[in-house]
């Protein structure tokens, strides 16, 4: 009820030097992605024609509409290329997000029915990967998964298979690496809601005579929606962008639009259609990404 | 212009113009608002309390007793009015520049400090020398009774240690004023009642003014010398507590203040400082008339439950007393108390409560028995509507 | 509540799923044999082989340089900006500064690093240690902000104000409270930046210039090439390193959880 005012002031002083960072480091830069995608691609260092720069004033402002250019816009619809890589990246992520909840949900579901000294230890082995690096993860499964590695060796000696499989290159390689990779970011919310829920609801719901699964579908999962939708967004939309999992995990045929703006980037040094595909990117993700503000918000601010 | 000073001689300028006639009350607050959005937390509030007072604000929850008690303490700022402090206006100064301290509802102990550091960390903040803080300490350590737990951590005490580390920590500056938000609530019924005690002793030794916030009124009425209590951000009434217990000043206060029994009538005569009142359900009454003049014929009576008699024959000399007839219909044994619902044969009902007094349930009246209730006169209070 | 079998063999599959990978990777560190999938007996050769490998270990210096710096400032500015979003009520663009921190913590790494990249080319900046240590900085602080602002959230904020009551001014009041009770939420949140930092890939790639390469950069461009024992040592030692890091970071919060306070969310 109170509004606690007395905080305020100290409050917006500590606020200056974070904002001013995140203004300049974060905001600004999505200005120089925008105006470096109305560009034209010129063979150049920096391989694009200067839209305006400061010191030419209002000449110089009137003379970079006229040049604006939609170009690289164009280029994505029309090219079959930039499309499917779209397509692909919004396919993967929501398969990769479903197959995360199907085996996240049940993890998170048995930590938080431990006993109370081993929940914490149970969080803590789920959070220690994440603190190892990202590429160290995939690299071990490239390892594991290669034409002479130990899964091809076990399969063999088990005589499961004859001959060695292909699993690197694949779609199901790179699957496997996404759900590795974040895991332990759809476990963690599901567990944090999981953990709060009160045990007597089952109680009550079971006194009520449901049965343990009706209980679960009816009490259960509807109150941990929360921990979902932030599970969800948080492995979804990283997902969609996803570079290293499927440039080292899956196949060359059909590229994901991380991959692709790499591509443009680095090796076609393609700046402006690289920054095109960007804010394309970023136009599919905002809604997921205000969502997930919401969720954050709400979880962080709300008391 | 021709000034005082103009005429009067340097010597007598120089003296305070000024003598206050009667003393200035320690805390003055004067028309103090506050506001939170669309919100009225503190309306308009006036407030005089006394050095050396033990005062309660006593009110439901949401009532803006809290607030006001931040107002004092400095974490608000008032929308408008005056928080005079010694004749000064402290409405603007910030909490650590007022000298006023403040015991914490949940005691807001700092869970890295031991008790000896959170009891010594207002006067280290005073920049007193080391020896003089490790005498206040020490006398306050002695003042609550905490000897030998000066080393423990916050986490390792009990609730009722706590609350006195909190005490201690907010005595040690040696406030003007001490504001108290629930320093009881987090106790256990037992040992609220030892605390009570404790702390009322500790205010009488030390002379130190406080003010202390509480939703419980038995709490208010055993420690207070005077209870504001307050409603939608105004204070109801301010009273000794046997005032606001017996001559409530509004039906609403009558409600709020332990039980009674509220019937409306009509007054249909007036002479000799009694009136006669036609009592919904109740039949005709007659009372004592209260000084303040009523502002219509419309009233209601208020009555508590151990004000009012049984007995299974009307009393003999009923001379100038109510006595009405009525069955019982419910009977709550309280341990020392009964408490018997009557249905009047008017159709009201009455609560009644009564001692009981002899171990052996020689006069207990059991459901079904006819009764008469009555009471004298003056221990009604008649209410305006 | 008793655990059900299928609990059981839910958390058995989840922690093995997550572990043996790695396992793996430490195990085959070891492996003398050229060939990285035929077991030639136990060997510490990689190892050697890493500590001679000039390039690896000046992309390991670079590493560990921007780590220490970008991991230090986001913790500074991350703690600043927690505490401004969990104290302040109402300040202008506090809107946008939660949205600002809560972005990147999900935004695709290949947006952040190219906008920024963008960015320093726009300011004609050399490109190096200080535009990654720049890149590191904007996205941990983030995250910084995030594990200190929960730990302040479930802080009672009548201990500022008692400290407040009992003389201190604001500033002083979050120095002699405050601060000693978030530090164990800062130094996860240290920790977590400086394995970020050591982690990145994607960022740094864009914002680096030529000739200061990190561990992650040139770690993928060796992977890229196919399996060699030496990376296996060589992430068995990151591996190594960070899991000190942790059990150092866990004693520490116990150490401060013995002294009053709630362990650190690490």
């Amino acid at each position: 009820m109170s509004a606690r005012t007395i905080f305020t002031r100290p409050a917006r002083r500590a606020s200056v030097a974070p904002y001013i960072w995140m203004v300049l480091f974060f905001l600004v830069p999505f200005g120089f992605v925008l105006k470096i995608s109305l560009s034209q691609t010129a063979i150049a260092q920096p391989p694009y024609l200067p839209l305006f720069g400061l010191t030419d004033g209002i000449a110089g402002l009137k003379a970079a509409f006229a040049a604006l250019s939609l170009d690289s816009f164009w280029l994505l619809v029309s090219d079959n290329l930039y499309i499917a890589s779209y397509g692909r990246s919004l396919v993967v992520a929501l398969v990769s997000t479903a197959l995360l909840l199907a085996i996240g949900y049940p993890i998170a579901y048995a930590m938080a029915r431990l006993p109370r000294r081993w929940q914490g230890v149970a969080m803590m082995l789920v959070i220690v990967p994440f603190w190892t690096s990202f590429l160290i993860r995939i690299y071990a499964w490239i390892n594991i998964l290669q034409h002479d590695g130990l899964l091809n060796q076990i399969l063999l000696a088990l005589h499961i298979v004859s001959a060695p499989v292909v699993w690197l290159s694949t779609d199901s390689a790179m699957y496997l690496g996404i759900v590795y990779s974040y895991l332990p970011f759809m476990i963690l919310p599901l567990y944090a809601t999981l953990a709060k829920q009160d045990g007597a609801l089952l109680e009550a719901a079971a006194d009520l005579g449901a049965s343990r699964l009706v209980a679960f579908w009816r009490v259960t999962f509807p109150l941990s929606l929360g921990g979902v939708g932030a599970g969800v967004l948080l492995c979804f939309i990283p997902i969609v962008g996803e570079f290293v999992i499927p440039d080292l995990l899956a196949g060359s045929d059909s590229m994901m639009i991380g991959q692709t703006l790499w591509l443009e980037f680095f090796t076609n040094k393609d700046w402006p259609v690289a920054s095109a595909l960007a804010i394309v990117l970023l136009a599919l993700l905002i809604v997921p990404l205000l969502v997930y503000d919401r969720l954050q918000r709400r979880a962080l601010e709300a008391r | 212009m021709t000034t005082a000073t103009d005429i009067l001689p340097d010597a007598i300028a120089e003296a305070p113009l000024i003598v206050a006639a009667y003393p200035m009350p320690l805390l003055r607050v004067d028309g103090v608002s506050k506001k939170f959005g669309a919100f009225t937390a503190v309306d308009g509030l006036s407030l005089d309390i006394q050095a050396g007072e033990f005062f309660a604000l006593l009110g439901p929850s949401g009532c803006g007793k809290t607030t006001l008690l931040r107002m004092l303490a400095g974490f608000e700022t008032p929308d408008a009015g005056k928080i005079l402090l010694d004749g000064e206006d402290i409405a603007a100064v910030l909490p650590h520049q007022r000298p006023v301290n403040m015991m914490f509802q949940n005691y807001a102990l700092f869970p890295h400090l031991s008790v000896r550091d959170n009891i010594a960390f207002g006067l280290k903040r005073a920049a007193l020398p080391k020896p003089e803080i490790a005498a206040r300490v020490a006398e306050m350590v002695a003042l609550v009774k905490l000897g030998g737990l000066e080393k423990r951590k916050p986490d390792q005490l009990s609730g009722g240690q706590k609350q006195r580390v909190a005490l201690a920590r907010a005595l040690a500056r040696r406030p003007q004023l001490l504001l108290l938000d629930e320093p009881l609530a987090a106790l256990d019924k037992k040992l609220r009642e030892e605390t009570q005690a404790e702390l009322m002793e500790l205010q009488r030794r030390l002379g130190t003014t406080f003010v202390i916030v509480t939703h419980d009124q038995d709490e208010a009425m055993t420690m207070a010398d005077r209870i504001g209590v307050m409603k939608d951000g105004r204070l109801e009434q301010v009273a000794t507590p046997r005032q606001l217990y017996e001559a409530p000043a509004s039906r609403w206060i009558a409600g709020f203040v332990g039980d009674i029994n509220l019937i409306e009538g009509e007054v249909t005569l007036q002479d000799a400082h009694r009136l006669t009142v036609a009592a919904a359900g109740a039949g005709m009454l007659t009372v004592a008339e209260p000084k303040a003049p009523l502002p219509s014929r419309a009233i209601c009576l208020a009555i508590r439950p151990e004000k009012i008699r049984l007995s299974r024959r009307a009393p003999t000399s009923a001379g100038g007393l109510n006595s009405i007839e009525g069955v019982v219909t419910e009977v709550g044994y309280l341990g020392g108390l009964s408490v018997y619902k009557v249905q009047l044969d008017h159709g009201a009902t009455l609560r009644v409560a009564l001692a009981n007094t002899n171990r052996l349930d020689v006069d207990a009246y059991g459901v079904g028995q006819k009764v008469v209730a009555w009471f004298a006169p003056d221990d009604c209070v008649v209410l305006p509507r | 509540m008793r655990l059900s079998r299928f609990n059981i063999a839910a958390l058995a599959f989840g922690l093995a799923f997550l572990y043996l990978p790695i396992v793996v990777l430490v195990i085959y560190s070891f492996n003398a044999s050229k060939l990285v999938t035929v077991w030639g007996g136990w060997s510490t050769r990689w190892y050697t082989e890493f500590f001679n490998d000039r390039a690896m270990l000046d992309a390991a210096w670079m590493s560990a340089r921007v780590g220490l710096v970008s991991a230090t400032a986001a913790t500074l500015l991350g703690t600043l900006a927690a505490v401004a979003l969990t104290r302040g009520a109402r300040f202008r663009g506090r809107t946008l500064m939660s949205g600002m921190l809560y972005a990147p913590l999900v935004m695709p790494e290949v947006i952040t690093g190219l906008s920024l990249l963008l960015l320093f080319v726009a300011l004609d900046a050399e490109r190096g240690f200080w535009t990654v240590t720049i890149a590191h900085t904007s996205l941990t602080m983030c995250f910084v902000a995030v594990v200190v602002q929960s730990r302040l959230a479930g802080l009672d904020r009548s201990l500022e104000e008692a400290a407040m009551d009992l003389g201190c001014d604001p500033a002083r009041a979050f120095v002699a409270v405050t601060l000693p009770l978030i530090w164990p939420a800062m130094a996860a949140g240290w920790m977590l930046a400086f394995t970020l930092s050591l982690d990145d890939l994607v960022i740094a790639s864009f914002t680096t210039g030529p000739g200061s390469a990190t561990l992650p950069i040139r770690i993928y461009s060796e992977v890229r090439l196919g399996v060699k024992p030496e990376i296996n040592a060589i992430c068995t030692l990151i591996i190594g390193f960070i899991a000190v890091l942790i059990v150092g970071a866990s004693l520490a919060s116990k150490l401060s959880s013995s002294r009053g306070d709630s362990a650190a969310p690490l």
